[in-house]
């Protein structure tokens, strides 16, 4: 069996468990993100692979070896941490260098790897410059270009991109995956942005208070959350309170037509860009629009339905003449709506 | 943001009082020394104002050379071990939970609240043929008889030590606390083993610290008289002691002075030769 798999991974602080019984296989080659707030345990798991903590329960295998006692420094996984953790002391060059040279690389091979390595992350010809002296975007890169001077058999990266601003970070989170597809390493990001784990990863792994709660491809997670936790964290959704009824299931201030809801109710979310605004008169849903976010791009109608507030996403396109306090119907498909696990 | 440079005398009302503080309590002592160390010594009275190089001529010689010589040997012995075992401990206490550091830096504190000369009987004891370690070591079959340890070169360096360390560990604890620890693990991440990282990465990154503690310890260990003197024989004595023996018990303040103002100026030049050895290989 190719690939990383953990196996029953637990991390308990004294009384605190910061990660619980995970279960991941990633298969050779994939990106894998482990996406959750700042707290869930995605850090401490990725530091057990890293071999930085030791496992309180279960097994990391590579390639079907138990690897979960060999220390950090035989792991020999490359590894781009938050504070990117660049030797300030050396240069570009021999900060990339520095696995090689512990590995008694010659320092002509050590030289064409550098150059190799900094053509990779387009910076050629940086070596010879200190650290100090880089961008935060730089940085990033040399950070990279180390972590990857050994050809590793896993890269790992905990918030890579958090210290960069918003634009450079989504440039930054294409190239890395471009990167990672010309490569084809087995990578595994930690983040909490779950625009950047949309943008990047083949399977996004949502941790919550130290379990996983979903782990899929990212549109499928996107579309069937399978708890009110993963729907609210992976973009915005409207978490319904949802009844039985003969025609369907009977929400606040009306009906959604055939949706299939189990004896004693459910939670159904349904995401803004799926609520679409019809006439009043005849809609199965009534409410009033309270408050109207205009973006340009998109419009969002923020609507009150019996007690529940509700927000519906329309594009440009299909503009409404909503005011707020002006009564409003919405429908919605039964096909849009997720009924989420109790 | 733009620096105004100050224009008129009021601006400059702010620095007076540490400009009095230090006149007052360091260029005014300071002067009167170096004045003094360029007076004449009246035998069996005190000395008269006038300007004689006496004081330093008799300082060139063989046997004041050698005392010198042999104080900066013992001050420089003293800061390398004070760093080189400090340093790892410093980085390792860094590394444990904060209650334990708490205890740690408490009890290393507490060894500053001692006189030196509660120091040096401790250790005089300690090292002491009839009630000292060496009994523990005969004991257990590691020496075949107790032996006196002090007085010694041994005894003096060890002494001082145990004296400057906390000192060593205080000024490094906030260099080191401050590291960033993803530098180590990115370390190890890439191959290096905890030793190697410590020496490839710890070490380097806190040369400046690490430079300016061995400074520091030296000095330090420069000043010290009592140790060497109840610790050592009389050949362990350092320029510090000799100069007490001429200011106190010869009552040649001159010559004293002139001594001070040699062990200062020399101390000075090896201070400065260090900054500009490490200015130099930083470049």
């Amino acid at each position: 069996m190719t690939g990383v798999i953990l196996e029953g991974l637990s991390k308990r602080f004294g009384p605190v468990t910061a990660v619980d019984d995970v279960d991941i296989r990633v298969a050779d080659g994939s990106f894998v993100c482990l996406l959750g707030p700042s707290g869930c345990g995605k850090t401490t798991l990725l530091r057990m692979i890293a071999g930085l903590e030791e496992p309180s329960a279960g097994r990391i295998l590579i390639d079907g070896v138990d690897i979960s006692r060999v220390p950090a420094h035989r792991r020999d996984f490359g590894m781009v941490f938050q504070t990117l953790a660049l030797f300030p002391h050396l240069n570009v060059g021999d900060n990339i260098a520095y696995p090689l040279s512990i590995r008694g690389v010659s320092p002509a091979a050590r030289g064409k790897r550098v150059a190799e390595l900094l053509e990779l992350v387009r910076l050629p010809g940086f070596a010879d410059r200190p650290i100090t002296r880089l961008s935060g975007g730089q940085r990033q890169r040399v950070a990279i270009a180390r972590a990857l001077a050994l050809s590793p058999r896993l890269f790992l990266l905990d918030e890579p991109l958090s210290a960069l601003d918003a634009k450079l970070r989504e440039a930054m989170q294409v190239e890395l995956r471009q990167l990672q597809e010309r490569l084809a390493v087995t990578t595994i990001v930690v983040t909490h942005d779950q625009r950047e784990a949309m943008t990047m990863a083949d399977i996004v792994v949502v941790m919550g208070d130290g379990r996983v709660h979903q782990a899929g491809s990212p549109i499928d997670i996107y579309r069937n959350p399978t708890d009110a936790f993963v729907a609210s964290f992976i973009g915005s959704t409207n978490l319904i309170a949802a009844r039985p009824g003969d025609a369907g299931a009977v929400v606040p201030g009306g009906l959604i037509p055939g949706l299939t809801i189990p004896p004693g109710g459910a939670s159904v979310s349904v995401r803004p860009e799926d609520i679409a605004i019809v006439d009043p008169a005849s809609a199965p849903i009534r409410g009033r629009a309270t408050f109207v976010r205009d973006l340009g791009a998109s419009i969002e109608i923020f609507i009150e339905c019996d007690g529940t507030g509700l927000i519906a996403a329309a594009t440009r396109r299909e503009r409404h003449d909503v005011k707020a306090g002006a009564e409003v119907g919405i429908a919605v498909a039964a096909d849009h709506c997720v009924v989420l696990r109790p | 943001m733009k620096r105004q440079s100050p224009g008129r005398a009021a601006d400059y009302l702010p620095l007076a009082f540490p400009a009095a503080m230090l006149t007052l309590f360091f260029v005014v002592p300071f002067g009167t020394m170096v004045a003094v160390s360029f007076f004449r010594r009246v035998q069996g009275s005190f000395y008269e104002p006038a300007f004689v190089l006496d004081n330093y001529a008799r300082f060139l010689s063989i046997f004041f050379g050698s005392v010198l010589g042999f104080s900066i040997l013992l001050a420089a012995m003293v800061a390398l071990i004070c760093v080189s075992v400090g340093l790892p401990f410093t980085y390792l206490l860094s590394r444990l939970p904060r209650r334990l550091q708490v205890g740690w830096l408490v009890g290393l504190l507490a060894i500053l609240s001692l006189s030196e000369v509660i120091i040096g009987f401790a250790w005089s004891t300690l090292f002491s043929r009839t009630a000292g370690i060496s009994n523990l070591f005969a004991e257990l079959g590691l020496l075949s008889a107790p032996v006196s340890l002090t007085p010694g070169f041994g005894a003096v360096l060890t002494g001082m030590v145990y004296q400057a360390f906390p000192y060593t560990v205080l000024v490094l604890y906030a260099p080191v606390a401050r590291l960033d620890p993803s530098l180590a693990e990115a370390a190890r991440t890439l191959g290096a083993s905890p030793m190697r990282a410590f020496f490839n990465l710890i070490v380097p990154t806190l040369r400046n610290a690490i430079v300016a503690t061995v400074i520091l310890v030296f000095v330090f260990a420069l000043g010290s008289y009592l140790l060497p003197q109840i610790l050592g024989r009389p050949q362990h004595w350092t320029l510090s002691v000799l100069i007490t023996d001429q200011a106190i018990y010869q009552s040649n303040l001159p010559f004293a002075a002139a001594m001070a103002i040699f062990l200062v100026l020399v101390s000075l030049a090896l201070v400065g030769l260090a900054l500009l050895l490490v200015r130099r290989a930083a470049v």
